[in-house]
C-alpha cells in the first residue's frame, strides 16, 4: 500500500460485520436468554466474557511471538512482522486485563477471594506486567529497524520466561481450583453461545489488530514521508 | 588499493531529521582530511557513520573496502573513534584504561606503554585515577587508548579541545606520524589555524552535505 | 581478533577493578542490603514469623540489591560513553554479556553470603550440616541466573538512553522463578517449617535450567539488545 488511505478494506468491514452479530448474539443470549447457573446464579454469566477474553490474550501473545521469530529470522524479515507482533501485544494486553479484572470479580462472588495464588492466575499476572514492559520498551524510540530489533528480541525472551514462572508457581502451589466449566460442563444452547463467543471475540480480535497494525504503517509512512521534506530544507541550510 | 572512505550521496537520520542530507566524499588513504562547519552542520555525525555507528539510510558508503549498507559492524575493529565523549572508566586509572582499550584489540605491553609515553602520560600520571585529572589529561588519556588501538582509519572529533599547547603539538606529531605509517585521519575541528596546517585537505561540511571536496 | 571468552575475561577483569577502586558495591550497596535486613524485621514484628520466613527475605533482600548493581554497573558503561566505544571497538556483544555477568555473579555472591549472614544473627536461622551442600547448588545457580537477567535487561535499559527506570519493570517479572525456586530450596536446606533437604533438589533442577535458558539466550541476544 503506497497511499494514505483508511485502514479498513471490503474484507475488514465484513470482519467488523461479522463481530458486532457475534458480540450482540452474546450479549442478548448472555444477558437475557441464559438461565442462571444452579449454584453460581447470575454471576455465571461473567464466565461469557471472561474465558474468551483470557483465550483471546493467550492466543496474542502467541501470536506476538510467532511475528516476533518471523520478524528475526532473516528470511522472512519484513516490517510487518513487527507491526503485527505490537498491535497483537497491545490488544492482548488490553484483553488481559478484562480477564484479570472479571476473573477476580468471579472469584470474589464464587470463592470468595479476589485472587488465589494459583498458577494459571500468577503466570496470567506475570505475562500481564511482561507485556506492559514490551510496549514500554516499543515507545522507546530510535529508528523503526531499531524498534523492531528491540522489541522483537523481548518477545522471544518473554516467551523463554512464561514457562519457566509456569512450572516454578505450579510446583510452588500444587493445588489450584478446578475449573467450573470443566466441572459443571455446559449444554445444550449455553455451550453453543458459548463458543459464539469464542468466535465473536476471536473476530474481533483480527480485525482490531489489522486496523492497529494498518495505523501504525501509516504512522511509519508518516516517518518516512516527512524525511523527503527535511532533506530539502536541511540542504538549504546556509554556509555562514 | 581502495580509498579508505568513499561516500556517494549519503542520508542518514537521527529520529525523523537528516543529520546527513547526501554526502559524498572520497579519502585515500594515509590523507589528513579537516573537516569544517558550522555547529549542528552534521561533522559528527559523519564520523560516527564512517564508524559504522550510524546507520546509512540512503545512498553508499565504504570504508577500508567494507560496505557499510550491509554490515556495519565489520569495520569497527579496524577505525577508531574519537567523539565528546572519552570512553574512559572514571574509577580506572590511566594505565587501566590505556591496557583495557588496548586489550580489546589484542596490543601488547610494549604498545600500551609506547601509546602512554607518546602522550606523556608515562610518568606520574600513569596510576592516578581518571577521575581525578583534568578535562586536559583526560583527553590525552583518551587519545593514548586510541593509539594502543592501532586503528587503520583515526576519525576525530574535536580533538584539540581541552589541550594545552604542548598537548596539541603531541597530538598533531601523532596524527603526522600515523598518516605516514599509513593510516588514514579525519579531523573534524574549529580550530582553524593549528588543524589546517596539519590537514593534506580540508573540507567543508554545511547542512548535512559536502559543499567543497578538494 | 578476539575470542568471546577472552573478551569476557577481560571485561569481568576491568568490572571487578572498578568495583575492588572504587567500592562502591562494599561500601554502598551491602549496607543497603542489611539495612533492608532490618527493616524486615521492623515490618514482621515478630521472631517466630521472621525465623519463618528467613529465606524469603535473604533472596528479596538480594534481589533488590541486585538492581542497584546492575544499574551501578551500566552507569559505569555510559557514564562518558565507554559502552559506545566498546561498540566501536567492535567488542562482540556476548563477550560484553557473559563478562559483565560473570562480574556481577562474583559480586552478588558475597553479598548474597553477607545477607545469609544476618539471618543468622538477626532472625535465629540456623545452619544445618545435611543441608550445606544444597544450600551451596542454591547460592551457584540462584546467582548465576539473577546475573544472567540483570545483566540483559540492564543492557537493554542502558542502551535506551536515560531509561534506567524500566529496568526493574523488565527484570523483576523474568527473575520471579529464582525468587520462588531459591528460596524453596533455601527453606530445604535450613529445614525451616520441616521442609527436608529432598524437598530442595527439585528446586535447583528448575534453577539450573533458568541460568542455563537466560546464560544461552543473554549470549545470543545481548549484541542486538545494545546496540542502536
Amino acid at each position: 500500500m503506497n497511499h494514505f488511505g483508511p485502514t479498513s478494506t471490503r474484507f475488514t468491514r465484513a470482519l467488523g460485520v461479522a463481530t458486532i452479530l457475534g458480540l450482540g448474539w452474546l450479549a442478548v443470549f448472555g444477558l437475557l436468554l441464559s438461565p442462571d447457573d444452579v449454584v453460581q446464579g447470575s454471576y455465571a454469566r461473567l464466565l461469557y466474557i471472561h474465558v474468551p477474553s483470557a483465550w483471546l490474550a493467550y492466543l496474542a501473545f502467541g501470536v506476538t511471538g510467532l511475528a516476533s521469530g518471523a520478524y528475526l529470522w532473516p528470511r522472512t524479515r519484513s516490517m510487518q512482522w513487527d507491526r503485527i507482533a505490537g498491535a497483537s501485544a497491545e490488544v492482548g494486553v488490553l484483553f488481559m486485563a478484562l480477564a484479570l479484572v472479571t476473573g477476580s470479580l468471579w472469584g470474589k462472588v464464587t470463592w470468595g477471594t479476589y485472587w488465589t495464588w494459583d498458577s494459571r492466575l500468577t503466570t496470567t499476572a506475570f505475562l500481564f506486567v511482561t507485556y506492559i514492559g514490551y510496549l514500554a520498551v516499543r515507545d522507546l524510540g530510535g529508528s523503526h529497524e531499531q524498534r523492531a530489533r528491540r522489541s522483537a528480541v523481548l518477545a522471544l525472551l518473554a516467551v523463554l520466561e512464561v514457562p519457566l514462572v509456569h512450572f516454578s508457581v505450579s510446583w510452588w502451589r500444587p493445588l489450584h481450583q478446578a475449573e467450573t466449566i470443566e466441572r459443571g460442563g455446559l449444554k445444550g444452547l449455553m455451550l453453543f453461545s458459548f463458543f459464539v463467543g469464542m468466535i465473536a471475540f476471536t473476530l474481533l480480535y483480527v480485525w482490531l489488530v489489522m486496523h492497529r497494525q494498518r495505523l501504525m504503517m501509516l504512522n511509519d509512512m508518516i516517518d518516512d514521508s516527512g524525511l523527503d521534506r527535511a532533506l530539502a530544507e536541511r540542504r538549504n541550510e546556509v554556509a555562514p | 588499493m581502495e580509498p579508505a572512505v568513499e561516500l556517494v550521496d549519503v542520508v542518514a537520520v537521527l529520529g525523523a531529521f537528516p543529520v546527513l542530507a547526501g554526502a559524498t566524499l572520497r579519502v585515500e588513504r594515509s590523507e589528513i582530511v579537516l573537516l569544517r562547519g558550522p555547529n549542528g552542520a552534521g561533522k559528527t555525525s559523519l564520523l560516527r557513520l564512517c564508524a559504522g555507528l550510524l546507520p546509512v539510510e540512503r545512498g553508499t558508503a565504504t570504508v577500508l573496502g567494507v560496505d557499510l549498507v550491509h554490515d556495519r559492524t565489520a569495520v569497527r575493529t579496524r577505525v577508531g573513534l574519537l567523539g565528546h565523549a572519552n570512553g574512559l572508566y572514571a574509577d580506572l586509572t590511566v594505565a587501566d584504561n590505556v591496557r583495557f582499550w588496548g586489550a580489546t584489540v589484542g596490543a601488547s605491553a610494549e604498545e600500551v606503554n609506547a601509546a602512554m609515553e607518546r602522550m606523556g602520560l608515562a610518568d606520574r600520571l600513569a596510576d592516578v585515577s581518571v577521575g581525578r585529572l583534568s578535562a586536559g589529561q583526560r583527553r590525552r588519556t583518551a587519545l593514548a587508548c586510541l593509539i594502543a588501538r592501532r586503528a587503520e582509519l583515526w576519525l576525530l572529533d574535536e580533538p584539540h579541545a581541552g589541550l594545552d599547547a604542548a598537548g596539541r603539538d603531541e597530538l598533531d606529531a601523532t596524527l603526522r606520524s600515523a598518516a605516514v605509517a599509513g593510516a588514514t585521519v579525519i579531523v573534524a575541528s574549529h580550530e582553524l589555524e593549528r588543524a589546517g596546517s596539519l590537514a593534506t585537505r580540508v573540507v567543508q561540511v554545511v547542512g548535512g552535505c559536502i559543499r567543497e571536496a578538494r | 581478533m578476539l575470542s568471546v571468552w577472552a573478551i569476557s575475561r577481560l571485561v569481568a577483569g576491568k568490572d571487578l577493578r572498578v568495583e575492588w577502586r572504587s567500592r562502591v558495591v562494599s561500601n554502598q550497596v551491602v549496607p543497603f542490603a542489611a539495612l533492608m535486613m532490618v527493616m524486615f524485621a521492623f515490618a514482621l514484628d515478630s521472631d517466630s514469623v521472621l525465623k519463618r520466613v528467613a529465606p524469603g527475605l535473604v533472596w528479596l533482600a538480594a534481589m533488590f540489591s541486585l538492581l542497584v548493581i546492575v544499574q551501578r554497573a551500566f552507569a559505569v558503561e555510559t557514564a562518558d560513553g565507554a559502552l559506545d566505544a566498546l561498540r566501536v571497538a567492535g567488542v562482540r556483544g556476548a563477550g560484553i554479556f557473559v563478562g559483565k555477568a560473570l562480574a556481577l555473579a562474583a559480586q552478588l555472591a558475597v553479598l548474597e553470603l553477607i545477607l545469609l549472614g544476618a539471618a543468622i544473627v538477626l532472625y535465629d536461622t540456623h545452619l544445618v550440616g545435611s543441608g550445606i551442600a544444597l544450600l551451596a547448588c542454591t547460592y551457584l545457580t540462584a546467582t548465576l541466573g539473577l546475573s544472567f537477567v540483570g545483566t540483559l535487561y540492564g543492557g537493554l535499559a542502558a542502551g535506551a538512553k536515560g531509561r534506567e527506570t524500566l529496568l526493574p519493570l523488565l527484570m523483576l517479572p523474568v527473575a520471579a522463578p529464582v525468587l520462588i525456586g531459591a528460596t524453596r530450596a533455601t527453606e530445604a536446606a535450613l529445614g525451616t517449617a520441616g521442609a527436608t533437604t529432598s524437598d530442595g533438589w527439585p528446586w535447583i533442577g528448575l534453577l539450573a535450567l533458568f541460568a542455563v535458558a537466560f546464560g544461552i539466550g543473554g549470549t545470543l541476544a545481548f549484541g542486538s539488545l545494545i546496540d542502536e
